[in-house]
């Protein structure tokens, strides 16, 4: 191609997008497919040598995010940027950017070996065999060398599609659904080992996927997708405990959503009146627009006492147990509360105290400071419904 | 425990229909061939008269007296398995990979020649390169072609027509090893810098290798060992082995000849196809 003299100021800067390096920034970005938005929109920047995940549901946009951001799809508007660089449309073979695909896409018809050297030799890079060699340790599979692909388990082409996007040491690794065909075990054990290959290495690792607890074990930030669209984005621990939307709250985890109306101010509380009983929440918790809200607390931050008991906090009273179940480190209850809602308990088994038996009175009460607050006119159902094709992954 | 018995014996059973078949209407006739192929005529008898008497001379005097035409058939068919390959790569690269909800529609249109008769197809293309046809009056309008040149009963005309009567199976396999490539081994190569081009060298044709493999036997073997487009599309001087056999066979009834050189004929298929497999290496493919 040849560079004539730059058109707009993005041009401006004439680095040769393989030697692009710095933070991801997609602006603007839709996908269209005729009258479907893939993607939506979509703003976000991914700071260089972060462990950054996108989160959904099947069909959230979040691998075509992806594939736009390898270059195998083209944004309908909006513009990519790796560092200075304006990547949007080029070719996947000029960018800097590398990915694990789902099911690994190893060339079957080639060695371990020249599997993980083919971008070596693309690139004419002289220390082929010492690099290889050396990623190959990195992944504790050099004895494989000089198999076949199909001579390798799931769990060991899962290290060898890695080996060979990482070799390449490109500024952005970009991993979709990377652990989606191995068992549950296996990928517990891949988690761990992808998050310190990948301080190890120091690359930003870009990672697509639909579980949310395989995002929040290894990414440093998540964006949760949702009609291709970005619910919320933070830490693992910001999104868990102030989610921002119901599908958020929905999604990572469990929540209990209790309808409200705000009913005045106590400081920086607010008093908060769910069905006739009052509680008190911090006010930069609350994401409600108006009076009306959603009060939302985890399953694990209730607490449940024997009616008559003295207890702190906020309380909601008039609760039967209509359910237990005994898992081991903790005891899952469900709680029919006055005003016909089911609430879920999960209380540690830590105190020695018996459990409850189905068909007690109990109250219910938890730190204020865990409560969190969201528009009243949301659907509480967003992000509970389970795809059937996730089932079994 | 009595249904290990009859389940050991089903396979043996689901041969027999083909065992019975092959056996018939293979190896009975192959052996009655290697008989003919040893026979010598009988002194005094008439024509097509023979008797056994082990003469194998007939195998060296029936090879040295038609080395031509051997050599002929070699080249004729390596050439239309080229050609058949050169256009069929494309093509079938086409259908599996750019024709979207045409496929079906080429794929149908790749096999609707065999709706029609082997021979009445050879005989079109007998009119298609004649003096009337348009190819000729078109190659010499361009003066691409002599004023006095013709193509029929020409050794192109021959292989022209073997290449067009044999491009349907050396299409089809092409196709089913290019459509069985996962894509997303085509976009892991372009993500790891190959271009266009180096992925089609590096990875395309290299996977669909065994449909290479599969598609130029298919055309070679049947296009060794035809005579039809010799026949209808040539003349004396592009005989092939397949006509010495026919006319030997029909016309002038020397039996063992006709044998000793299908005998032949098949032995040197084998031996090249084996040396080919071997240099291919498709067991490492699959």
């Amino acid at each position: 191609m040849v560079r004539g003299f730059p058109k707009g100021s993005r041009q401006l800067v004439s680095i040769d997008p393989i030697n692009a390096r710095g933070d991801l920034r997609l602006t603007r970005i839709t996908k269209s497919y005729g009258d479907f938005k893939a993607v939506d929109d979509l703003t976000l920047t991914i700071p260089k040598g972060s462990f950054f995940a996108l989160l959904g549901p099947s069909g959230c946009g979040k691998t075509t995010t992806l594939r736009m951001v390898a270059g195998l799809e083209e944004p309908t508007v909006g513009s990519i940027h790796l560092g200075e660089t304006d990547i949007t449309t080029t070719r996947p073979y000029q960018r800097p950017i590398n990915t694990v695909f789902q099911n690994y896409a190893l060339f079957p018809h080639l060695t371990i070996f020249e599997n993980i050297a083919f971008g070596l030799r693309r690139r004419g890079m002289k220390d082929v065999k010492e690099q290889v060699d050396k990623v190959l340790s990195l992944v504790e599979l050099p004895h494989l060398a000089q198999r076949k692909p199909t001579q390798l388990s799931g769990g060991q082409q899962q290290r060898i599609a890695l080996a060979r996007a990482i070799v390449n040491r490109p500024a952005l690794l970009l991993l979709d659904e990377p652990l989606g065909a191995l068992d549950l075990k296996l990928r517990r054990q891949m988690q761990i080992e992808l998050k310190w290959i990948q301080r190890e290495v120091g690359l930003t690792f870009v990672h697509v996927t639909h579980d949310q607890e395989e995002a929040m074990t290894m990414a440093d930030t998540i964006a949760v997708m949702n009609e291709g669209k970005i619910e919320q984005m933070g830490s693992p621990a910001d999104l868990y405990d102030d989610p921002e939307t119901a599908f958020v709250a929905n999604f990572l985890g469990q929540s209990n959503l209790i309808k409200g109306k705000i009913d005045g101010n106590d400081g920086d509380n607010l008093v908060i009146d769910l069905f006739g009983q009052k509680i008190s929440m911090p006010k930069k918790r609350s994401h409600a627009v108006d009076s009306s809200l959603y009060a939302g607390i985890r399953p694990e931050k209730f607490r449940i006492s024997r009616t008559g008991t003295a207890v702190r906090g906020n309380t909601l009273t008039g609760g039967r147990i209509e359910d237990v179940s005994y898992i081991g480190v903790s005891t899952q209850y469900v709680v029919a509360m006055p005003w016909g809602q089911e609430l879920m308990v999960f209380e540690q088994n830590d105190d020695g105290v018996p459990p409850f038996d189905k068909g007690e009175e109990v109250i219910i009460s938890w730190e204020p400071n865990f409560t969190f607050g969201l528009r009243g006119d949301e659907d509480i159902e967003a992000g509970t419904e389970v795809n059937p094709e996730e089932i079994g992954e | 425990m009595n249904m290990t018995l009859p389940k050991v014996r089903v396979p043996y059973l689901l041969l027999l229909p083909g065992f019975a078949f092959l056996f018939t209407f293979f190896i009975l006739p192959i052996a009655n061939l290697a008989q003919t192929s040893t026979q010598t005529p009988i002194s005094g008898g008439d024509t097509g008269q023979y008797e056994q008497s082990f003469a194998f001379s007939n195998y060296v005097n029936a090879f040295l007296d038609n080395r031509e035409q051997f050599a002929r058939s070699f080249v004729y068919a390596t050439l239309a398995t080229i050609f058949a390959l050169a256009i069929a790569y494309p093509l079938a690269y086409a259908i599996a990979f750019k024709a979207g909800k045409f496929k079906n529609i080429l794929l149908v249109l790749v096999v609707a020649p065999f709706f029609t008769s082997f021979l009445l197809r050879t005989i079109a293309w007998k009119q298609i390169l004649g003096e009337e046809g348009f190819v000729v009056p078109t190659l010499r309008s361009l003066h691409l072609m002599g004023q006095q040149t013709t193509i029929t009963s020409t050794a192109v005309a021959v292989v022209a027509g073997m290449t067009y009567n044999f491009l349907p199976f050396m299409t089809l396999p092409l196709y089913a090893s290019l459509e069985r490539i996962d894509p997303r081994t085509i976009e892991a190569a372009g993500d790891l810098y190959a271009n266009g081009l180096t992925t089609f060298r590096r990875v395309t044709v290299p996977l669909s290798l065994p449909g290479v493999v599969a598609g130029t036997l298919l055309t070679f073997i049947p296009a060794a060992g035809d005579y039809v487009n010799a026949a209808i599309l040539g003349s004396p001087n592009t005989k092939m082995i397949g006509n010495v056999i026919e006319s030997r066979y029909f016309k002038i009834v020397d039996y063992p000849t006709a044998a000793a050189l299908s005998f032949t004929l098949m032995a040197a298929i084998l031996i090249l196809v084996t040396l080919y497999i071997r240099k291919a290496g498709t067991e490492e493919l699959v």
